[in-house]
């Protein structure tokens, strides 16, 4: 996975609430068996006309936007389902954060084990922040996770709350499965316990 | 002893490790496993020399890409690309010795469908699977829900998954239900009222004498969509149903384990005065027949109601309210039952079980679809088209016009070839509404099976208390 330490790029605006996993990355494109590959695809059906023409009013196909690295999104962002193609595919575009303020927990969740970092700021602030975006690509925002701040392009800064863990896994680029694996006595002794507690389980 | 919400207790019972900072190793009892969202979890064991730790709690069923017309054994009727994942977890079950349940077996079925019929799912337990609507299994009183495929590696390598524990939501369904309104409804009223979002950074306990009063079908259906609500899970207490419904499935346990087993789950309820973070109380008589009308399973109204007017919403929702009537093709103050539908789906994990099928052949019964409706019906599993052969329901549908199918996940995300075209609207037994779900352009409305079979006979959307 890839670190994440700061990030200063072009944010782009998607004001839509309820924004869902199937709009981020459409079911046709799931019969992959890679992880890579996929941010063609991104937002398939808001971004292409059936033809493959770009649908010219979309926000990723304005030029200002065409190398956004930030989303700023509308409440809810990645409800519906588990699939972590969604990640993968804003990942491959180019997409290291999204802003919103709230997220469906699991696509939260996934997008931690692929280096992207989502961040939850009140209304008032993704009201300000989508402003700023609403720029255009001379808008830059900067997001510090160590410092755990966004900073717009004039330069009014806003904190952001993140779970430790998850930070020191994203600032480090460290594969959780790894870390687990450091605890293996403790689930061989989990096994042997509930082995004997619940012997049907 | 500190009084405990049932949530508590099945975290407690699982927890293998806690940091300081309070993130929880938790220890998975059942690993759910289909086709999508498994191949790069298995190709991540294979690269760094990592085998699955407890293949005998891994279990793997095909249905996301599955044909489910009956020529299906003829490798043809799946695109390359289905083919090459169906035959990559046909492959990855036999290299890690997992259990496996290939499509020409007659267990064959939804993954959240076969787990409870084989009793791999039980109470107690926490269950997890590449998928979202892995919150059915709550219905049993397990901690069950969906994970992207990074941590379906993980529970691959570790049994267990590196958790936060969730808050606790209890959402209580008050009284009975009237005629014609059912599990489906009520889990949609739920939504309609706690919106998409009301759920995240809960865990919902559902309970009350309605939901005492649903047949474990009907748990399910209502646990399924708890993710439409934004909650990690749902749960309902295990109760004598529960314990019934459990008994001789071929994973139970049996004899004196099963004994055992019991005593354990009678443990398994909210303890009187332990604390919920959020509540939710619903009148069970309220509740008419629900169908929706937008692009999200929060826009939901009874079919007695008119399409809403985007003013009728503030915030955000406006701009969203306006989309999706444009993507709907509705009107603000057309009446819901006047809509015309041209396809009918009876399936998916949320309602593809026996109760469903019996639940929309009693309104079919004797009678026919309207011309030019296509109508199917795709059994959850299997079993579950076996017992409706073998009760008569299949005929019922066959009769009124219906395609008769095979299991699988269907027009529910239509990932196989089962899809609308754009513009074609379906009533649809499934769980999302979302733009282009159930194919790019489609149109759906999500309803329970005994609205989904009025709606086909009379070929608009239809108030099932009509036909009662």
């Amino acid at each position: 996975m890839d670190k994440f330490t700061t990030l200063t790029g072009i944010a782009a605006p998607m004001a839509l609430v309820n924004i869902d996993t199937d709009m981020i990355i459409p079911k046709q494109f799931l019969k992959t068996i890679a992880r890579t590959g996929l941010g063609v695809n991104l937002f398939d059906e808001m971004r292409y006309n059936l033809d493959g023409s770009e649908i010219a009013d979309f926000v990723l196909n304005q030029p200002a936007y065409r190398k956004a690295e930030i989303i700023v999104a509308g409440d809810n962002f990645g409800c519906g389902s588990s699939r972590e193609h969604a990640p993968w595919a804003l990942l491959d575009f180019g997409i290291r954060c999204v802003i919103s303020t709230s997220f469906a927990d699991i696509f939260y969740n996934n997008c931690f084990k692929n280096g992207i970092l989502p961040i939850v700021m009140p209304q008032e602030v993704v009201d300000i922040l989508m402003a700023d975006a609403k720029k255009g690509a001379n808008a830059r925002q900067t997001v510090d996770l160590l410092t755990q701040t966004v900073t717009t392009s004039d330069g009014q800064v806003f904190g952001f709350e993140v779970d430790g863990h998850r930070k020191h896994c994203l600032i480090n680029g460290l594969d959780d499965i790894s870390l687990t694996l450091e605890k293996a006595s403790a689930i061989d002794s989990f096994e042997k316990k509930n082995a004997a507690l619940h012997p049907w389980a | 002893m500190t009084a405990r919400t049932l949530y508590d207790k099945i975290w407690d019972d699982h927890v293998v490790h806690q940091a300081d900072d309070g993130t929880c190793l938790l220890y998975i009892d059942r690993h759910l496993v289909h086709e999508v969202t498994s191949p790069q979890a298995f190709e991540g064991l294979r690269m760094t020399g990592r085998k699955v730790r407890a293949p005998e709690k891994t279990i793997a069923v095909p249905d996301h890409n599955v044909p489910t017309t009956l020529d299906r054994a003829n490798a043809a009727t799946m695109t390359e690309d289905s083919r090459i994942q169906v035959q990559a977890l046909d492959q990855n079950a036999k290299d890690f010795g997992i259990h496996y349940y290939p499509v020409s077996d007659v267990r064959q079925g939804i993954v959240h469908i076969v787990g409870p019929e084989q009793g791999w799912t039980l109470p107690g337990m926490t269950v997890v699977c590449g998928d979202s609507h892995t919150a059915t299994h709550g219905a049993f009183g397990s901690l069950a829900h969906g994970i992207g495929t990074s941590e379906v590696e993980h529970v691959l390598a570790t049994q267990t998954l590196i958790q936060r524990k969730a808050k606790n939501f209890k959402v209580e369904i008050t009284g009975s239900l009237r005629p014609g309104v059912t599990a489906k409804d009520i889990t949609m009223a739920v939504i309609g009222e706690t919106g998409t979002a009301g759920g995240t950074g809960y865990v919902i306990e559902y309970c009350g004498q309605a939901i005492r009063e649903l047949s474990m079908e009907g748990r399910m259906t209502v646990c399924n969509m708890a993710i439409e609500g934004g909650a990690r899970a749902g749960l309902i207490a295990p109760d004598e149903k529960t314990y019934a419904y459990c008994l001789g499935r071929p994973q139970a346990p049996k004899g004196a384990a099963w004994e055992a087993a019991v005593a354990y789950w009678k443990t398994l309820y909210t303890d009187e005065g332990a604390h919920f973070d959020k509540v939710v109380t619903i009148k069970a008589e309220d509740i008419a027949p629900l169908v929706t009308w937008g692009t999200s399973p929060e826009d939901v109204l009874p079919i007695t109601a008119v399409v809403p007017s985007p003013s009728d919403f503030t915030g955000g929702k406006v701009e969203a309210v306006q989309r999706a009537l444009d993507y709907m093709g509705l009107v603000p103050g057309q009446k819901l039952s006047e809509i015309k539908i041209d396809t009918v789906f009876i399936g998916s994990c949320t309602n593809g079980r026996i109760e469903d099928l019996r639940a929309a052949a009693a309104i079919l019964k004797g009678k026919k679809k309207k011309d030019g409706i296509r109508a199917m019906v795709v059994p959850g599993s299997g079993l579950v088209r076996a017992q409706a052969e073998a009760e008569g329901l299949a005929q019922i549908f066959i009769d009124a016009g219906f395609e008769w199918r095979l299991a699988g996940c269907s027009m529910c995300l239509a990932m196989n070839p089962d899809q609308l075209a754009p513009g074609e609207r379906c009533a649809a037994t499934s769980n999302r509404n979302f733009e282009g779900r159930q194919g790019r352009g489609g149109r759906t409305h999500l309803l329970s099976p005994g609205m989904a079979a009025a709606a086909a006979i009379t070929g608009h959307l239809t108030d099932v208390r009509e036909m009662l």
